[in-house]
């Protein structure tokens, strides 16, 4: 599904090497965990791959179902069938929560070739997406994000994935912020998405998350590269002794 | 040659390239004359005037209009949707075969014309009136030219709550056409009216309205100036509130090469409350003034003031808005806001907030930013699959609603917002 290949990227505005050469592979239908320590590079790979500005791409690159990724804007990754779940999620006064949700699912869909969803199938759609996620009809109505609380914000990731079925979903810290009984919510909701078809890179700094969303593999990074993999015992690992032993074991 | 010089050599010229009317009753051209008189002493307006530093009125004052194309517009006119009645004026002239009939509930209309030729008449406590307050501290010459030679217009008395809105549509024909309309409206205690304006009217056109609103009457007003590109307007929009009166007007502009719309609004009374909004796009040549003075001179009066302007190629946005909150007038509630968001480096907003205050229990505010589209929200929606060109006009759209959300009636909004939708789709086609 997602093949990156000695991935090195530096910020553009200044010298400042982030990832130094990442190799990662998921596969179709699994579900992959990055973790590491703050500044290791997690969440600059995930704005990489779903193209934001400002980094630039020195040297390796990334495929999406074989296709390199990194060439193309930001709508035509989402529409290949690429997601990332926000860290932060931007609040946009003034742009209606469905009206952006309705573009944007339509907007993916005519780049692809398919028919665009008239209003009604959508508003059925998204009715019952967000009932499963307890979004109620009044976060729907408002402006994209605004006014929602940390949980709230989170959970409306999960349903904007939930309504743009991508294959390959990136979730940036999506625990971080959230209450337990949040974390469920939105664990359960990303569950509910794992098919044969779809893979998830769930970036954590916590092996909290991983309990309620089982990755297959996880992998440690550091200081801009993939230093070590293994199975969910890893997590584990990382939970009990800290990262120290690891990169000690690594170094 | 000495400033004053050319200011009274240019008054000359604007005095001499309009008719000034013969018809009227004696109150009538006394008002005109000095009018006349008060634009001599003012001085036509230089680019060297306090207020005309960010606004070159050269085309304003020259003698001829420059000439302006007629643009063929397909669309269904702006309020089409909307039960009104209609007035229609083309090149400045009223239009009577394609007006209503000028009888509605609650008002009585006349032209202009009859209503200064009428010896006792309402008119005569308004027309110049309200212009000639408004000439102090800061002089509006070209209202006082517009008082001076005005033939065209309407007199408006309102004396209960008028269900229909009254829509006037200001039709442009001739690529030439050098426009002066001037319209009175007296709003009687308790009245209610709604105003909606459209169209550009001529190639160029100098536009006077004044407006006295008694005691617990609202007037309402939404306009819409035509998107002919090489038009040129001056408006100015002087307004008097009594107690617990209202006044709510809204611009939107897309289009046109000048337009300077002044907005003078005047508290006598005490509770009332006046609102001053606007939207305008501009692409290219494109340079667009809002001139706002609000004078409280009561108790517990509230205004806002919320213009907003979407700028790109080079289109330049200005924005002069003054409170001046007189002695005595306590409790005052002031609110000022002017954004500009430019869509490249060539474009410009130039803005200039004004707070004058001399009385000591009040609340004014005023805000003024200027910016980008946030490439975190843009980022945001294309990382959905929202195509960049949406993305960005959704933000455009966005950001012009909180201007918009002024109007009151949602059915004018969304008129509104129709409009702008489509002036960002050519963009997008062209």
């Amino acid at each position: 599904m997602l093949e990156i290949k000695n991935l090195h990227v530096k910020l553009e505005e200044e010298d400042k090497q982030i990832l130094k050469g990442v190799d990662l592979s998921v596969g179709a239908g699994q579900v992959h965990a990055i973790m590491g320590p703050n500044g290791s590079g997690k969440s600059t790979l995930s704005y990489v791959l779903s193209g934001k500005d400002g980094y630039e791409v020195t040297q390796g690159g990334a495929q999406l179902e074989g296709a390199d990724i990194l060439d193309m804007e930001p709508e035509e990754r989402a529409a290949a069938g690429l997601f990332l779940a926000f860290q932060y999620p931007v609040e946009i006064p003034g742009v209606g929560n469905m009206t952006f949700l309705r573009t944007a699912l339509n907007g993916q869909r005519k780049a692809r070739g398919e028919a665009e969803m008239n209003s009604a199938e959508f508003l059925k759609l998204v009715r019952a997406k967000a009932a499963d996620l307890q979004i109620s009809n009044d976060m729907l109505k408002r402006p994209v994000n605004v006014g929602f609380s940390g949980g709230e914000k989170k959970r409306n990731e999960i349903l904007q994935m939930a309504v743009l079925e991508p294959k390959m979903c990136i979730m940036d810290e999506t625990d971080s912020g959230l209450d337990v009984d949040a974390m469920k919510l939105v664990a359960q909701g990303v569950n509910a998405l794992r098919d044969a078809g779809r893979s998830f890179l769930v970036i954590t700094h916590y092996q909290r998350l991983l309990d309620h969303i089982a990755p297959d593999i996880v992998h440690i990074m550091a200081d801009g590269r993939i230093v070590k993999s293994g199975g969910p015992d890893l997590a584990l690992e990382v939970e009990k002794n800290g990262y120290a032993d690891i990169l000690a074991e690594v170094a | 040659m000495a400033l004053a010089q050319v200011k009274a050599d240019l008054t000359d010229v604007l005095l001499a390239r309009h008719a000034v009317p013969t018809k009227g009753a004696g109150w009538a051209s006394e008002a005109r004359a000095e009018a006349a008189a008060r634009l001599r002493v003012m001085g036509a307006p230089v680019r060297r005037d306090e207020y005309w530093r960010y606004t070159d009125p050269a085309s304003l004052t020259a003698a001829d209009a420059p000439e302006a194309a007629v643009l063929a517009v397909d669309e269904e006119p702006i309020f089409g949707a909307v039960d009104r009645l209609r007035v229609v004026f083309v090149d400045g002239r009223m239009d009577a075969d394609l007006s209503d009939d000028l009888t509605g509930e609650g008002l009585t209309i006349e032209p202009l014309s009859q209503a200064l030729a009428t010896d006792i008449h309402w008119a005569r406590e308004v027309y110049g009136v309200l212009e000639a307050r408004g000439q102090t501290p800061v002089a509006r010459p070209l209202a006082a030219l517009n008082t001076a030679v005005a033939g065209a217009g309407l007199a408006i008395r309102v004396t209960g709550k008028v269900s229909r809105p009254l829509a006037l549509t200001y039709l442009h024909h001739d690529t030439n056409s050098d426009a002066v309309i001037h319209h009175v409206i007296k709003l009687e205690p308790g009245a209610d009216l709604t105003l909606l304006e459209n169209g550009p009217a001529a190639a160029r056109f100098n536009k006077c309205l004044e407006v006295d609103i008694a005691q617990d009457a609202a007037f309402h007003h939404v306009r819409a100036q035509g998107r002919d590109h090489e038009r040129r307007a001056v408006t100015h929009m002087f307004a008097r509130l009594s107690a617990r009166s209202v006044f709510k007007s809204f611009t939107l502009t897309v289009n046109g090469v000048l337009t300077r719309n002044e907005a003078v609004i005047e508290f006598t009374g005490d509770d009332a409350h006046a609102t001053v909004a606007g939207a305008c796009a501009g692409d290219g040549v494109f340079q667009h003034d809002d001139t706002v003075f609000v004078t409280h001179d009561a108790v517990n009066c509230e205004s806002r003031q919320v213009f907003k302007k979407v700028l790109r190629n080079g289109a330049v946005g200005v924005f002069q808005g003054k409170i001046l909150v007189k002695a005595g007038a306590q409790k005052t509630d002031g609110y000022q806001i002017s954004q500009g968001l430019l869509l490249d480096d060539d474009s410009q907003f130039l803005a200039k907030p004004e707070l004058e205050i001399y009385a000591d229990d009040v609340a004014c505010s005023h805000g003024s930013t200027v910016g980008a589209v946030d490439p975190e929200a843009l980022f945001y929606l294309t990382s959905r699959g929202v195509p960049a060109h949406e993305a960005q006009n959704m933000l455009v759209l966005a950001f012009l609603d909180e201007a918009i959300q002024e109007v009151e009636e949602d059915v004018l909004a969304d008129a509104l917002r129709g409009r702008l939708q489509e002036w960002l789709a050519r963009r997008q086609s062209a």
